[in-house]
């Protein structure tokens, strides 16, 4: 079950996606998301989807691996669809119960429920073609101009990427644990919300434990080895923008343009 | 056979690019009462083998029988089989949670909805089991204990659940020499005066030659040989090859043969050495 979860997993390959500077693909899925919320009706997302789409297919990740990334999120999505489809004022199409179902709101739960999948896709699709560490890389170096005012860009770098790199340590312990448990008869799937919340404290309560356990060793691990943060840090992989990396900031710019241009018009 | 292992064949994350063959091609059986041995270097597939016999993992394909009881198949009673094949995992101690210790080693016998008093008794019989002092230790946290102690906590707590098979993943790992020969001894005890079925997971070939009645060495995945111990570690070239070995007198009786003298070459404990050694110095020995 808890090989769903893609969100922050890396999906290796050599493709251009993959070799973009990591700066410029966070820049990039910033300027995707800025897009998404400038949206105001259906045709840009025809758009964004040829954007998004084709940039899924030079990834090369499969599709499959991305729409699993959308399955642990389904309910919020599908949440949020129910409240604005009710909670919209406007023509009434047709009522369930006490429930109107407006036209307004069948539109706005489309479109919210639109935007939230593919906010998920972009940002997944960020995860899925940056190691972890060139993630971190990228965005130390993206807010190094906010050092000045005080901004502590390498240590927030740091504790990203260790936080990124125990996401699928702790996702082990978990699996590991909840084996444990269930080998002693533990039941973690079925039984009501009550029930299930309470099932969870096996697996939690050693979770926290190892966790801490792991974070303890490994800021000992860290000094032992005289970590100092900060100022005069060099590292081994310089990042230098190349002509791929202006190309593709130049056509997710055409994207916001032109969304802009349609939400102006 | 209790445990019965035919054309197992286990592949994590398929169609990825992490997708890895565990398990290939697996068949083996393990009778009611054998004390068994499984040894393999790190990644040789070991533990996803282990998680196959109490259906803590389904396999891609193949079977596993479990006492005539076909565990693989849709719609097995999981439960019942957990019961029956007590898996203890590697560093167990790193699963405790309750309050206390009675509460902790409680929660598989409660799991099974047993009754009150089936549990106390179980409890109670678990903890005395793995040599600790029931009433001493009962209402003390699991945390404040020793890590020996810990471990010992973890195993009562899968033995509660009063388990056929026991199946235990390095129960040694970590611990001091006196820990460890604790946990070894109870785990002896448990197959002499219960006649517990037991595969025991482990990288030191003297613990595997000193309680073992059959060693079952894994490989890439798969089965590379079975046997009694001192037919097993008579290929000790080919155990190297493996990234395993033999126990070290093992090798020290090889060294004395290759140097002319006459011993035995099957000689895997200290104490058959012993024997072997006193034999020869008598001047019986001697060419």
């Amino acid at each position: 079950m808890l090989k769903n979860i893609t969100i922050g997993q890396y999906f290796p390959g050599n493709t251009v996606i993959h070799k973009l500077d990591p700066r410029i693909k966070i820049i990039i899925t910033l300027l995707f998301i800025i897009s998404l919320f400038i949206i105001d009706n259906f045709l840009p997302y025809l758009f964004v989807s040829i954007f998004i789409f084709t940039s899924i297919f030079i990834s090369k990740v499969p599709f499959k691996f991305i729409l699993k990334g959308l399955k642990p999120l389904f309910f919020i999505i599908l949440i949020t669809f129910i409240i604005n489809v009710f909670m919209t004022k406007g023509e009434i199409l047709f009522e369930i119960g006490p429930l109107d179902v407006t036209k307004e709101g069948l539109k706005l739960a489309t479109f919210m429920a639109l935007r939230l999948i593919f906010l998920i896709i972009g940002t997944s699709l960020l995860t899925l073609t940056t190691s972890p560490i060139s993630l971190t890389d990228g965005i130390e170096r993206l807010l190094n101009p906010f050092k000045r005012i005080g901004v502590p860009a390498h240590e927030l770098a740091m504790m990203m990427t260790i936080a990124l790199r125990f996401i699928p340590t702790l996702l082990e312990e978990t699996d590991k644990i909840m084996k444990a448990q269930m080998a002693r008869g533990a039941d973690f799937e079925s039984g009501n919300v009550l029930k299930r919340a309470k099932s969870l404290v096996p697996l939690l309560v050693p979770l926290f434990i190892s966790a801490f356990r792991r974070a303890d060793e490994l800021a000992l691990a860290m000094e032992a080895r005289c970590y100092r943060g900060g100022e005069n840090r060099t590292r081994m992989k310089q990042l230098i923008l190349s002509r791929r990396d202006y190309i593709a900031l130049g056509i997710s710019i055409l994207l916001l343009g032109l969304i802009i241009v349609d939400r102006l018009l | 056979m209790i445990i019965k292992v035919e054309g197992l064949t286990h592949i994590y994350n398929p169609n990825s690019p992490f997708e890895t063959k565990a398990l290939d091609n697996v068949n083996l059986e393990i009778a009611k009462g054998e004390f068994v041995g499984l040894i393999g270097h790190t990644g040789s597939g070991k533990s996803t083998l282990i998680q196959h016999l109490n259906g803590l993992i389904k396999p891609t394909s193949g079977k596993v029988i479990i006492d005539g009881v076909d565990i693989s198949a849709e719609g097995a009673n999981l439960k019942d089989i957990r019961q029956k094949v007590g898996l203890v995992f590697q560093y167990p101690e790193h699963q405790l949670f309750e309050e206390t210790i009675y509460k902790d080693v409680a929660f598989g016998p409660i799991n099974l909805g047993l009754s009150e008093e089936e549990v106390d008794k179980r409890v109670k019989e678990a903890i005395e089991l793995v040599g600790l002092n029931y009433d001493k230790i009962k209402n003390r946290s699991p945390f404040e204990l020793s890590g020996g102690q810990k471990r010992r906590v973890a195993i009562a707590g899968v033995l509660a659940m009063e388990p056929e098979v026991l199946i235990l993943d390095e129960p040694t790992a970590g611990l001091d020499p006196k820990g460890r020969d604790e946990i070894l001894k109870q785990i002896k005890k448990l197959h002499q005066d219960f006649n517990m079925t037991i595969i025991l997971v482990s990288h030191s070939m003297e613990d595997i030659a000193r309680l073992v009645d059959k060693i079952i060495v894994m490989h890439k995945g798969r089965v590379s040989i079975v046997g009694k111990p001192k037919d097993v570690f008579k290929k000790a070239d080919e155990l190297e090859e493996l990234g395993l070995g033999v126990p070290q007198v093992t090798y020290f009786m090889r060294e004395l043969k290759k140097r002319g003298k006459k011993v035995r070459d099957d000689i895997i404990t200290v104490e058959d050495a012993k024997e072997e050694i006193l034999r020869l110095l008598r001047g019986n020995g001697n060419a």
